[in-house]
Parts: structure tokens; sequence; C-alpha cells
């Protein structure tokens, strides 16, 4: 497990760099190389840059490596049990013998070779403009990885992103609801009684969320 | 393998304790008869498991699906023809599975139709309008041998039972201005008058109006007044919370078996409820005459044997033709032959979207949502209330307007070529969220004889037994079904003005997409039907093959239709239900000869 230095926690939560928000977390099931990845991936999924939270404001990377300590992560909502056709027709769906963790942690793995083979240098440390490009390349499956597909680990990348931007934060991400907020969702409010008569006014109320709190 | 325990016996077994097991438990214990109640997944009441907030949580149960059947336990696998391999459906997509007390009745949306009259007497309504050439002959529809009429007061109850909101269209043969004026008679009111159109839907009947179409409010088992059902059960109001479809209701206002049924069943003593009970096999004496009860797993994976006088069969449409086909009950359907009845015609329903994107101005709220309350609807190009003789299909579709809710993950529309991921997908969230509508084609898919039902040959559930195989894809009828009534919508939408629209429609070549959710309305495979050379059940939903097993669900559809189910199935369980109690229970045998 990748331990963090007393400086990189320090400063969590003060407005730090988003590398040292995402630091300040010491992921469970990511190791080193990986989590450097996923953080460096889902930074350019949803970027800082621009108006909004980015992914790393918004807790993405501590949400996917949370879901891998899960069932989920485990693979335990999907059916895994063989024979086993990948080369199947892209319409019935996933054909993988892979849990969402051997997904990352193969594919990661592949990810990083390839990169350190085109590039001379692991993902993490390309240039974003570099790291734009291999994404792209990753998602049209224009990559090929020995173990997972780069397509599948693309996809796989940008679900957890959207789900983690997306979720309720009790999840690790949507930190104080950034996501919500950059939207205009109301999360958990659950209760729009008074906006049944009200149709097509702007709805004025920040979210709130399932553990109660509001921003 | 050991023997399976065998249980005392029953006079009556229920398989799958959703909407139709509720409503034959009610009939069967009004009638003083012991019964046991077989359900394979978890008990589940409002409080605790649907209880506010922990039940506003879309990762949970719109992205995980807690409350569906968990699919590493048990799937199905599909294929696209005959001639493939199926492979599993290991991940959700196309349809989701109801699992464990009220079944998918807890997690629907609640949009509660009727069919149309015509709906019932399909092929002969068509060959008579059309003439017999019109159907294609690889197209393997049939008529109900039971019509509209005489479902009605069975139609009529169950909407008083569920408080379903709406408007009536026909009232006793008169069109009634705000209604649906295209269904079939009703002989009452709505128990419950609509809810007021949220925005999207005061759009589209606004455009449609301009286009000379009579809108009307989806018909919503979402109670809009607080509301005593005639078994004296209580609904609440609905508030439009956005947690309607994938979720259980916390308010008590979506019709569930929870919310209508199930509270007057729970202190009855000749009633017994087991949940985790995994009905592997529907047992018959050595006639095949009888059908003697089940064989089940428990919990602590334990087999037993439950004998029973009488069997119900009513567990999703799905596993009712699995449960038969495991059991060695009717002979299988083969599609090169065109014989065998069981998991024949499996249909489904085809589906296009027109999203409307408005500018920032014009506040949609898409989080202000129900499953059907708030939603309004047109039917002029549904079943056939059009004249279809030179359109070229069978068949047709509802449209109708508004989001289901505002769930971000699932149910973000952004227009065609925005960037997936990057600066610009996270710009476009913004723009677009609070400010986008889907106007929705849900439309029929009519039987043929080449899409079915039947047993894996090689997958396994999770006690090592076949799963069922769904060999299914689109034919001609559909997409060009499809195509007319999206481009009607597209001009509804149109209308609407939104600063820009796009329309997802599955075109000839685009083959059936499990990935990606349509609808869970799947049906066929035990068809109801007028003699036992054309249907597994008879008009009572009472086996050909074994009188005292009677099946319920949507596997009794001969063909779908362009509505959602429920209001169908549940007719047809009540219509069954007043012939079980005025004469089988008298006198067990076939009701129809």
């Amino acid at each position: 497990m990748p331990v963090v230095g007393l400086g990189a926690l320090a400063s969590a939560g003060c407005n730090g760099t988003p590398q040292t928000q995402a630091r300040a977390y010491v992921p469970t099931y990511f190791r080193a190389a990986e989590w450097e990845f996923l953080v460096a991936a889902v930074s350019r999924l949803i970027p800082t840059e621009g108006q909004g939270p980015g992914a790393i404001e918004a807790g993405v990377p501590e949400f996917v490596d949370r879901q891998m300590e899960m069932p989920y992560g485990h693979g335990a909502y999907f059916y895994l049990q063989g024979p086993f056709h990948p080369e199947s027709a892209a319409t019935l769906g996933y054909q993988h013998r892979y849990t969402p963790r051997e997904i990352y942690r193969f594919g990661i793995e592949n990810a990083n070779s390839a990169s350190t083979r085109v590039h001379g240098r692991e993902f993490a440390r390309l240039e974003p403009s570099s790291q734009d490009e291999f994404l792209a390349s990753m998602e049209k499956g224009a990559l090929n990885f020995p173990n997972i597909p780069a397509a599948l680990l693309f996809a796989q990348l940008l679900e957890n992103t959207r789900e983690g931007y997306f979720s309720d934060p009790m999840y690790g991400g949507n930190r104080n609801m950034v996501a919500w907020n950059w939207i205009g969702f109301p999360g958990a409010r659950a209760d729009f009684t008074d906006w049944i008569d009200q149709a097509g006014k702007e709805y004025p109320y920040g979210p709130v969320s399932v553990g109660g709190t509001r921003s | 393998m050991t023997t399976p325990r065998k249980l005392k016996p029953v006079d009556a077994v229920i398989i799958g304790y959703g909407w139709t097991g509720a409503i034959l438990a009610k009939t069967l214990t009004d009638a003083g008869l012991q019964v046991v109640a077989l359900e394979r997944g978890p008990a589940r009441d409002t409080s605790p498991d649907f209880e506010y907030p922990r039940i506003a949580d879309e990762l949970r149960y719109g992205i995980r699906g807690d409350l569906w059947q968990p699919l590493a336990a048990e799937t199905v696998t599909v294929r696209h023809t005959v001639n493939d391999t199926a492979v599993p459906y290991r991940k959700y997509g196309s349809f989701v599975l109801g699992n464990g007390v009220g079944g998918a009745g807890v997690h629907w949306n609640g949009q509660l139709w009727r069919a149309s009259p015509e709906d019932f007497r399909l092929r002969s309504h068509i060959e008579q309008r059309y003439g017999k050439h019109f159907i294609p002959s690889e197209m393997t529809i049939q008529d109900y041998p039971v019509s509209f009429e005489e479902l009605e007061p069975h139609f009529d109850h169950f909407e008083k039972v569920c408080g379903v909101s709406g408007v009536a269209g026909n009232l006793r043969g008169t069109v009634q201005p705000h209604g649906n004026p295209f269904e079939g008679p009703r002989s009452d009111e709505f128990p419950t008058p609509p809810l007021p159109a949220i925005y999207a839907a005061q759009l589209f009947e606004k455009a449609s109006a301009q286009l000379g179409y009579r809108s009307f409010p989806v018909p919503a088992a979402n109670s809009s007044v607080a509301f005593t059902n005639p078994y004296g059960v209580r609904l609440g109001p609905c508030n439009l919370c956005g947690y309607c479809e994938r979720f259980g209701c916390f308010l008590y206002s979506k019709a569930s078996p929870q919310t209508t049924i199930l509270p007057i069943l729970a202190a009855r003593p000749n009633l017994e409820v087991r949940t985790g009970a995994y009905v592997t096999r529907i047992l018959q004496d050595s006639s095949k005459k009888r059908a003697t009860g089940v064989i089940y797993i428990d919990e602590n994976g334990q087999e037993l044997e439950q004998p029973a006088d009488l069997v119900i069969l009513s567990a999703f449409q799905m596993h009712n033709v699995r449960l038969l086909l495991l059991s060695g009950i009717g002979a299988p359907y083969d599609p090169s032959t065109g014989q065998g009845l069981v998991g024949k015609n499996y249909a489904y329903q085809m589906c296009a979207v027109t999203s409307a994107f408005f500018a920032e101005d014009v506040h949609i709220n898409p989080f202000i949502g129900a499953g059907a309350a708030g939603l309004s609807a047109i039917d002029e190009f549904n079943s056939d209330h059009n004249d279809h003789s030179k359109l070229g299909f069978v068949g047709g579709a509802v449209i109708f307007a508004g989001a289901t809710g505002g769930r971000p993950i699932d149910q973000m529309l952004l227009p065609p070529g925005t960037a997936r991921w990057g600066r610009a997908w996270k710009a476009a969230v913004r723009k677009h969220y609070r400010h986008s509508a889907p106007v929705t084609v849900q439309g029929s898919v009519m039987s043929y004889r080449d899409r079915y039902l039947s047993l894996d040959p090689t997958y396994k559930d999770k006690h090592g037994l076949p799963l069922l195989r769904i060999t299914f894809d689109w034919h001609d009828n559909e997409y060009r079904m499809a195509a007319y009534a999206a481009s009607k919508a597209e001009d509804i939408v149109r209308e609407m003005r939104p600063q820009s629209q796009a329309t997802l429609l599955l075109k000839p070549g685009n083959h059936y997409d499990t990935r990606i959710y349509q609808s869970t309305h799947t049906t066929g495979g035990a068809i109801i039907g007028s003699n036992p050379a054309n249907s597994v059940i008879n008009r009572y939903s009472q086996s050909w093959e074994l009188p005292n097993l009677f099946i319920y669900g949507a596997s009794a559809f001969p063909q779908n239709v362009g509505y959602n189910p429920t209001g169908i199935l549940a007719g047809l369980a009540y219509f069954s239900a007043e012939k079980l109690k005025s004469t089988y229970l008298r006198s067990p045998g076939p009701l129809v000869s």
C-alpha cells in the first residue's frame, strides 16, 4: 500500500493543488504506480481546467479505490461463469472474464508498458496533451494491450469516473457535492411538492446528500 | 443426490411473490385455502427497505441495482439468430429483473395502461381490416381468447387497487375531452385525478395540440392524493421525488404489492410467505395430468418438496418460461418445425427517443418527476388507431414526454457529437442538464417464428441448472413502426421549439443491443390462446397440460403492445381469480374443454 508523506497529508483540504488533494487519500486497492495512473487518467477525463470541478476536486480516485473494495470491485454484480466468448458481437455486451479489480490491475500495467514503449515514460509522467492522445487511442481500441483490451480499460475508467463524479458523497467522490452544484442537481432532496405547481421556474435550492449535508 | 425433505402438503403454493402472486394470494386466502408463497429474493417493505433518505441513492439502486435480481447467481443468455451461440447477459443493460417480495412491482415506473380493444384480437382485426396478406408469414401473432370487454371490470378494479391517477378518455362509450380518446370504453373514472404535468410535458401538450394531437396524462400508479383502496390500504400523494423507476417508493405513493395488497395479507393465518426459496421444479404425478407441488432450495441450501393441490406460477415472464422448461411441462418450442409451445412467441418492445435541448432560460428541472405522474402522452400512433394500410407494418407506439427523473449518472441527455470526456464534456453537462427533456416512443414488437425462449445448452445458474436462452433480434416490421412513430415524435419536439433536437432510432442493420436499457417489457413464452394447439394456457390462465397449474404474467402475451404490460397482466390475473373463486375451487378441473 502506498504510504503518503506528512507533507501531502498536511495540505489536504487547504486548497492544495489537485495532486496534493488526491494524495491525501491513502488507497487500499491500488498500488503506487496504479494510483498514479488512475489519478492522471481521471484528471484528463474530467479535467480541472476550465469552469467547474474536475475529477480530482470531486474525489473520483478515492471513489474508484473504495469501489474496488466493495462487492462491485470483486465482480459480485456480474455473471462471471465461463465459457467466455469475448469475440462475440459487441451488442451482446460484456463477455470478458475480468472483475473491475482485474481490469484495473492488468489494464493499468498494460497501459503503462505501452506508454513507456511509445513515449519512454509511464502515462502519469506524460504531458497532458499526450495523455489525452493516449486516452483517445485507448478509447478507439487503437492500442494493443496484451491482457486487457485498451478500450475495455478505457470504458471502465470512464464509467467509474462519471459514477464517482455524480454519485452521493458517501462513496468518496462528488466531494462536497461539487458536481451536483456544478450541474444544478439537488441530490437527495427528493421532495418537490411545492414545485408541482411551479413548472418552468428556476429551481433555487442547492443539493443535500443522503447523509444530510448541504452545500 | 439426497431426496428432498417433504413438507406438509398445502392447498396452494405460489411461485413468485410479486404483483400476480399477491393478487392470487389474496384470492386464495379469501377463499379459505391454506397457502404458501415462495419468493426467491428477500423480504422487502417500505420501511425499512425503501426509507428516505437511504433510497435516494442513484449509485446503489439506479446503477448497481441493489433491488434487482443478482445476475451473478442467475442470468439469461442471448443470441440474435437460431444459428448463433448464445452468450450470457453478464451485466445489466437492456432490461432489469425483479427480485424479492414485490418483484419488479417495487421498482417499476407505475405507468398503468390497459391495452386497446384491438390488441386482444390482433390477428383477426388486422386480417379483417387489411386482408390476410398484410401479416407476414413469419409473424406468429394471434388473438387473446378473452376480450377487452371481459377484462374491463378487472382493469377497473386493479386501477382502484393502485389508486391510479388519470383522466378517462372514453367513459362507457362517450369520448371525454381530456383523456385518451383511443382507449377502450371504461366503466368508471380513474380513482384519483392526475398530478399537473411537469414542465417538459406541458411543452409537449402545447406542441401536440398545435399539430392536432390529443394529449393526455399518462395513467399513473403514482397516487396524486391520499387514497384508500378497495382493500382498505392507504396510499399517499406523490411528491415527484425523482427516485421512482429503479427505486422503492418511500412515500407510499407508487403502487406496489407492498402499498396495495400485502398489508392485508400479512396477518392471515392461512398464508405463509417463505423468502429465499428458489423453486427449481414443478412436480407432476406419473400420469403427467396433474401438478403435485414444487421442489425448492431454501436459504440454507436445503432442497425441499412442498406438495400442493394447486400450483400458481407467478414469477417474472422469463422465469415462468424457464421453470416450465426445467420441469418438463409441455413441449418446448422448436423454431425449425414450429412445433411445441413452451418458449414460443417471445417478444419485446422497440423504443426511440427524441431529446430536446433548450436554451438555459428554459427550466426543465428534470429531477422533478416520477415514473408516471406528471407525464403526458399521445396515442394516435399506437395499436391500430390509425390506418396502417399504406404504412407496411403491424403495431404502433405510445409517445410520451418528460423524464422519469434526472439522475445524473444515468439520465444525462447530451446532444450527439458532444465530447464523451474532457473539458468540453464538463461544460456540456452544465449547459444541458437542467434544460433538456426526452420524448419517448415505446413501440410494440410482434411475435415471430424465429424468436423464442429455450434452455441454454451451456450456461448454468448457481445451482447448476440451465439458464434461459433468448433468441431475439429485430424484424423489418418493427424498424418501420419505430421510424414512423419517431418521425411523429420529431415533429412534436420541433414544435416544442428547442435549440436543437436529436433522435435515437434503431435502423435496419442495427441488432438488438443488450448493453443499453430499452424496456423490461419482455413478453411471451407461455402464451394464452383458444386451444391446446396454439397456447400454453387457456383464457383463465390455466395450463392446458396440468389443470391445477395456473400461470400469470406477461409470459401470457401472444405478442407485445406499445403499452406497459402491468395493467394487462393484472387484468388477466383478476379475470382468472374470479373464475377460480366461482368455479375451479368448487370443482377443480379444466375450465375450458
